[in-house]
């Protein structure tokens, strides 16, 4: 785990976002990385529905066991999705945090809690990412996206179409083109 | 302009319904819909990317990745586009439509590259989209020659026709460019990612320098893969290692997506010099490494990238053989002898530039772009015509790039080469110097790029003019010569045989000498020779080295022997001797 002075960029909460291809409200706030996070108890948390760094979650998650459809978790970059692991069946919503959009870790993480920890829940990138990569974050199974460039956000989803075919097995398409092809 | 070859070369126009080969009975991977969708698509995105990048919507920063998977780089002098050549294939027409766009969007020529890829090195950025577009219309793209992504997956140019050939790599290759295109999970890894197969017992493909090196091997009459890894030149030149000594043939594509699943949640992110897969497999050892992409693999190698045996019949149904005559094999090498008898210059191209083909009464032919004077691997737009048109008339149409920098043409009947040679001559294309000292690999250097120390073409045309005596190559044999401007090292010096890498020391261009690299299955990298020498003294210095070599060599050892045999001392102590 990085100490707190290598916490880097957190993300942020925008108030509107991208959910299943169309723009909505966004219900969720999300508690940055700090160095508090020992303060922080089940007790002092913040009502209603928010979403836990990792590290904060994994201490909190027995305690918060009776708030389950409101306690969702991001994983920083560096944060692997195995440490959330089968638990992800359980949860209502992940982030995952693109600090910049050349970092994709993030991208691994989404197939992982998809197609191995059976993760059904929202499954939102949050960070520096960039509209260009929301076909490829959508096909790792990202369905929400909380996206801090360019506004309004209706104007990105075009990019979720930039492409209608695509070669390889993913989140959203289970056989390979070349499968398909010889069936 | 620096090329000049071939602008008088006369063109033997070839009238389209006399050609012999037509683009429907290319024995090559053709599109579908839904290949045409997908390439369609995406001259589609980056027309869009393009503009908001020319309107200010993208700054330089966001835009820089976008163009970089579509092989667009901003050079010292212009942008630079690389065309993605899958596995170094190319047919006539997609040879001419190059062509094209070299004299309609650029200077006239264009340059293959050793990924077997070919660069413009001209063209306006506004251009750019639609000079992909007249590309996806022959099948071709830039998708990912760049970037920090799985680049353009490299082979054996003798694919298909060699000889000591185990099984023919290119449709693994192609299921490798499907796979990789556009992988969602895999376009933004560390560093880039370059990955080779080769299907023959020699290593034509440099496997064991490239960040994935996949070797065809066949087990109890089951066809498989040795899979290297973490293998690589540059700053970090590296050997890679074997993690897995056979893989079964349906696995070849989970194995891999273990790989670089493990490489692109553990590969460094925090310095651009440490994220190759290289280092990665370094730090944790190859066991190690090893160990986890097996771990990954288990949980995935049932899944839905197995090749099933309808997928591998399918991928293998665009490569089968050509409509190859029956020929009666002696009698036409008898011919061949003949002509070659009463012609020395022909008899030395057919030695050097020719390569035995596994159908009897056919050989392999290599093209040279290395004639003295142009940069290694440029060609004018009027020679991609005469390739094509070589192709067509004696090479059922297609070509080969090859990662040395030359063009194979793998299927040509002996009985021709006579007439072959003398029209790849006209062409400035049967320079017989295939393998020896002047057929170097060299990277554009400092005229170009602007991440070299030092000139590299000037150092290369330097070296083949004083080494012009073909009697004398012929006499050393085969001999690698790469030369590199920068550490980065394009030119693939760490793996030449004699590898020339430009330095920089306080402003002024220097040249280290390395020697006994090789990228062959022996695979080894080079030892610095000693300090480095000014450009002017370059020639001079390989003449020592190659004088060391001619004293010491014992019958029939070519200079990679000698070396492995005597060491570096023997050299250096020649090179360094104070003059007495």
């Amino acid at each position: 785990m990085p100490k707190p002075a290598e916490l880097g960029p957190q993300p942020a909460n925008p108030e509107q976002l991208i959910v299943d291809g169309a723009v909505a409200d966004n219900e969720w706030r999300l508690l940055p990385r700090s160095d508090d996070d020992a303060t922080i108890s089940a007790d002092t948390l913040a009502t209603g529905k928010v979403i836990l760094p990792y590290s904060l979650w994994s201490d909190l998650r027995e305690d918060l066991a009776g708030r389950k459809n409101e306690i969702g978790v991001w994983l920083d970059s560096d944060e692997s999705a195995d440490l959330i692991g089968d638990a992800a069946a359980e949860l209502p919503l992940i982030a995952v945090h693109f600090p910049a959009f050349a970092d994709g870790r993030g991208f691994t993480a989404g197939r992982l809690l998809r197609e191995r920890y059976g993760f059904t829940g929202e499954l939102r990138a949050v960070g520096a990412y960039m509209r260009d990569q929301l076909t490829y974050l959508h096909r790792c199974g990202f369905n929400a996206f909380a996206y801090e460039g360019e506004q309004p956000l209706a104007g990105l989803l075009d990019s979720l179409q930039d492409f209608s075919e695509s070669y390889q097995a993913a989140v959203d398409q289970k056989l390979p083109l070349f499968r398909r092809r010889a069936q | 302009m620096l090329c000049a070859i071939g602008e008088s070369a006369e063109l033997i126009p070839i009238l389209p319904d006399q050609r012999k080969w037509q683009w429907n009975q290319a024995v090559m991977y053709r599109y579908d819909d839904r290949d045409r969708t997908i390439i369609g698509e995406r001259v589609a995105q980056f027309r869009g990317q393009t503009e908001r990048y020319l309107a200010g919507e993208l700054s330089e920063e966001q835009f820089l990745p976008l163009r970089l998977q579509n092989g667009l780089y901003i050079q010292r002098l212009a942008p630079m586009l690389r065309i993605a050549v899958p596995y170094g294939l190319l047919n006539s027409t997609q040879l001419r439509r190059l062509a094209r766009v070299s004299r309609d969007y650029d200077k006239g020529y264009a340059h293959f590259t050793t990924r077997q890829n070919l660069q413009f090195n001209w063209p306006e950025l506004e251009d750019v989209p639609d000079i992909l577009a007249e590309l996806a219309e022959v099948e071709m793209h830039a998708v990912q020659t760049s970037g920090n992504c799985i680049r353009n997956t490299t082979s054996d140019p003798y694919a298909g026709v060699a000889r000591d050939e185990i099984a023919d790599p290119r449709p693994y290759c192609e299921l490798i460019r499907q796979w990789s295109t556009f992988h969602p999970e895999f376009a933004f890894l560390p560093r880039k990612f370059k990955i080779a197969v080769n299907g023959a017992t020699a290593d034509r493909a440099a496997i064991r320098v490239h960040d994935i090196g996949v070797q065809i091997v066949e087990r109890d009459g089951e066809i498989g893969f040795q899979v290297f890894v973490g293998g690589g030149q540059g700053r970090t030149p590296v050997i890679a290692e074997l993690i897995r000594d056979f893989l079964p043939e349906r696995h070849l594509l989970s194995y891999l997506e273990a790989i670089v699943r493990i490489y692109n949640q553990l590969g460094r992110r925090d310095n651009k010099y440490k994220a190759r897969i290289k280092i990665l497999v370094k730090a944790m050892g190859a066991e190690e490494f090893g160990r986890r992409v097996e771990q990954e693999w288990q949980r995935i190698k049932d899944g839905a990238e197995e090749l099933t045996p309808e997928a591998l019949a399918w991928a293998k149904s665009f490569f089968t053989d050509h409509a190859y005559r029956s020929i009666d094999a002696v009698a036409s090498e008898g011919a061949v002898e003949k002509q070659a008898e009463s012609d020395k210059a022909f008899a030395r191209w057919l030695e050097r530039n020719t390569f035995d083909h596994r159908v009897p009464g056919y050989r392999a032919v290599r093209l040279s772009t290395k004639p003295t004077g142009v940069p290694p691997g440029d060609v004018t737009d009027r020679q991609l015509e005469a390739i094509a048109d070589l192709a067509d008339e004696f090479s059922f149409g297609e070509a080969r790039v090859t990662h040395d920098q030359n063009v194979v043409l793998a299927d040509v009947e002996q009985e021709k080469l006579f007439e072959f040679w003398q029209a790849a001559r006209k062409h400035g294309f049967a320079t017989p110097n295939i393998g020896t000292l002047t057929d170097m690999i060299c990277c554009p250097g400092g005229d170009y790029c602007s991440l070299a120390n030092a000139k590299s073409i000037p150092v290369a045309e330097a070296i083949q003019r004083r080494f012009d005596d073909m009697d004398y190559l012929y006499d050393l044999g085969d001999l690698n010569l790469n030369i590199s401007g920068c550490m980065n090292a394009c030119g693939h010096h760490h793996v030449g045989h004699i590898g020339i890498l430009g330095v920089d020391k306080k402003g002024e261009e220097f040249y280290q000498i390395q020697l006994g690299g090789s990228s062959s299955e022996r695979a080894s990298l080079a030892k610095v020779l000693g300090p480095s020498f000014s450009r002017a003294e370059v020639p001079d210095i390989i003449g020592k080295i190659l004088d060391v070599y001619v004293n010491q060599r014992q019958p029939e050892e070519l200079f990679i022997d000698t070396y492995n045999r005597i060491g570096l001392q023997p050299f250096k102590e020649s090179v360094y001797a104070k003059a007495s």
